[in-house]
Parts: structure tokens; sequence; C-alpha cells
């Protein structure tokens, strides 16, 4: 399976809110394996929104199996219509982007949040997510709604530290 | 060659008493005469303010010095230019951040990165400051590094420094990249 070109900054389309899905077609399902093979492919990706590739719907994969140290995580995830609907705590932490190459930059995320989406079937899941794993999903549906981490850069030297340890 | 020498990057660095419009004036003048900036580095260190950036396109180091020198004279700067290897889009994204902090004394530093550097760190990002006051200094340093045999050899290091008076935190970094 190919891997779908990705769109890099500043191509217009990474900063547009995208469109619900309502249809869980074979031809959607074709879409999905090749946006999961797509963040496969990118190196060290984590995760993926289906606008970096210039489909404008509320898609996205995030994989936190795929993190450098093993953390938390509810394994390789697809994500149709994700919506976070908590957020508790704040940490700063560091990020770079398929499609925005060669820079990382430090972003203040939640620590901890609620999702519900739905399933490449379309049948309704949700997720307690923290730590890194929670902040490659605010990422990834921050591209969903157009906005990309460089929207929300802080210091360089920010250093702050979870509010509670784990 | 001429081209050639024109493409490589020179790093310059200006040092002077930090006031508004060093930057403004350093960068109108290279950009009148057709330079390219690449990363940089700036900062206030002490009441002085410290610029290192990334130039080519402007000629020579030595055409550069002239084409500073009115700028240089009206902000008192002091001017450094090297041709230099340097090249863009070499970025290594940092896997641990040291911070230490403690009583300020001499010798710090080079403890803390002698046992860091023994451990494996390439530094690529330090920041240090004094705080405190003029009878009581602290000290504070914030490291970013690539800890190239890996965070345990850096925590056993730290473990190994043998000084109670300081403070060190090991924290790792992953980056999400999606």
């Amino acid at each position: 399976m190919a891997s779908l070109e990705i769109l890099t900054y500043p191509d217009e389309r990474l900063k547009t809110g995208c469109e619900p899905v309502d249809t869980f077609n074979p031809e959607m399902q074709s879409f999905i394996d090749h946006l999961i093979e797509t963040c496969s492919g990118g190196p060290g990706a984590v995760g993926i929104a289906a606008p970096q590739v210039g489909v404008l719907q509320r898609i996205c994969i995030v994989d936190a199996t795929r993190a450098r140290r093993p953390v938390d995580n509810h394994g390789h995830l697809v994500l149709i219509n994700p919506e976070i609907t908590a957020w508790d705590g704040f940490a700063v932490g560091r990020e770079g982007c398929l499609s925005v190459p060669d820079y990382t930059g430090k972003v203040i995320r939640a620590e901890k949040i609620e999702l519900k989406a739905q399933d490449r079937n379309g049948k309704p899941c949700s997720f307690t997510m923290s730590g890194f794993e929670a902040r490659i999903a605010q990422h990834e549906v921050d591209h969903l709604d157009g906005v990309l981490f460089l929207d929300r850069l802080v210091s360089r030297h920010a250093d702050l530290k979870r509010r509670t340890p784990t | 060659m001429e081209q050639v020498m024109q493409n490589k990057w020179l790093i310059l660095t200006l040092v002077g008493e930090d006031r508004p419009g060093i930057v403004a004036n350093v960068t109108r003048v290279l950009f009148a005469a057709g330079a390219q900036l690449g990363e940089a580095s700036m900062m206030r260190l002490g009441n002085q303010f410290a610029i290192m950036m990334m130039v080519r396109g402007a000629g020579s180091p030595e055409d550069v010095i002239g084409l500073l020198e009115s700028v240089r004279v009206e902000f008192h700067l002091k001017l450094h230019v090297d041709e230099t290897d340097a090249a863009l889009h070499q970025v290594i994204a940092p896997d641990v951040l040291v911070t230490v902090h403690g009583a300020d004394r001499a010798g710090i530093v080079a403890e803390v990165t002698a046992a860091l550097a023994e451990a494996g760190l390439n530094i690529l990002d330090l920041r240090s400051d004094v705080g405190g006051t003029a009878t009581a200094p602290i000290y504070i340093m914030q490291i970013e590094g690539e800890a190239s045999q890996g965070i345990d050899a850096i925590e056993q290091a730290v473990a190994g420094l043998g000084v109670q008076e300081l403070s060190v935190r090991i924290t790792p970094l992953d980056t999400v990249r999606g």
C-alpha cells in the first residue's frame, strides 16, 4: 500500500476546519488504511490527521505505542469525529509535525483529557487519556480544526512541570 | 569559486550594552545588502545584548564587517564574523532536560557538564542564570541535550556527582510528531 503525499505548511488546507464523517463505506475504509500506512512511514510519527493528506474530514490516527519510551496508551487508534469533552492539568512538551518538517517547539497541552469519537466502523467509543497519548490526541484534533502546533508555541525556555506528579 | 564562497554561511556574533534597536539596525543593513539570515539566538546576558546569527549572501567576512561598521559604532558593538560549514535543516530534538540549581559557587558548570559529557550527553541548549541577591546568589541552569548513551547513563552520572548542595533533576523528553 502506498503512502499518501503529506501537505506541508503553509498549505491553506492545513488551516481549514474539517467536515464530520457520516459514511463508513469501503472507500472510507481504504482511505483509513492508507492514512495508517502514511503515519507508519512518517519518521517517528505517532499520529496523523486526514487534512495532512488533503482530505478535509474529521479522521485521525493516534498511536502512542510508537513513543520512543513506553507510555500509557490505548493502542493504535483510528478516531472518527473525535471530540475532547474534558481537560485537566497542563504540561509543556515538545512537538513536531509531519507537515512542518525539521522543526520542533514547545506547546502547553492538557495533561489529561476525556475524548469521545467513533471507531472506523462508526461505533461510538470514549477514552480517558493522559500524558503523551493525550498530547498526541490534542495535536491531531487541532489539525481537524485547522490549527497547527505553530499556533500554540510557547517560550523555548518554558519548563512547566506536571501539576500532579505521576 | 566566488559563488561557493558566497553560499557559505557566516556566523556573526555581536555583543553590546542592551538598548532598543540593535536587532532592527543590524538586520536592516544586512537585508539591504541582500543577505539571507539562517538560525539565530539572541538574548540579554548581564546588561549586554548578545547576538549569534547565521548569515549568507552578503559577501566575505570582511565585507560583512564593512557593511556593519556604522551600526557597530552607533551601538558600541563588539563584532566577530567567522566563515563556517554551518548548514540549515540539521536540527536535533533533545531527549533529556537537566535542571540544576543551588547556592552559587565556582565550579558548578564544570562539575556537572563533565559528568554529563562522560555519560554521553550532547548539549543542544544551555541557559543559566544567577538569581537570588548579591550577597546570597543562587545558580540555575537548564540543559537540553541528546543522551547518546541513554537516559540511564545520565541518571547514574548525576547520582555519582556527590554534590549534596546541588539539586539536579533529569527529565526525559519525548517529541510528539503528528
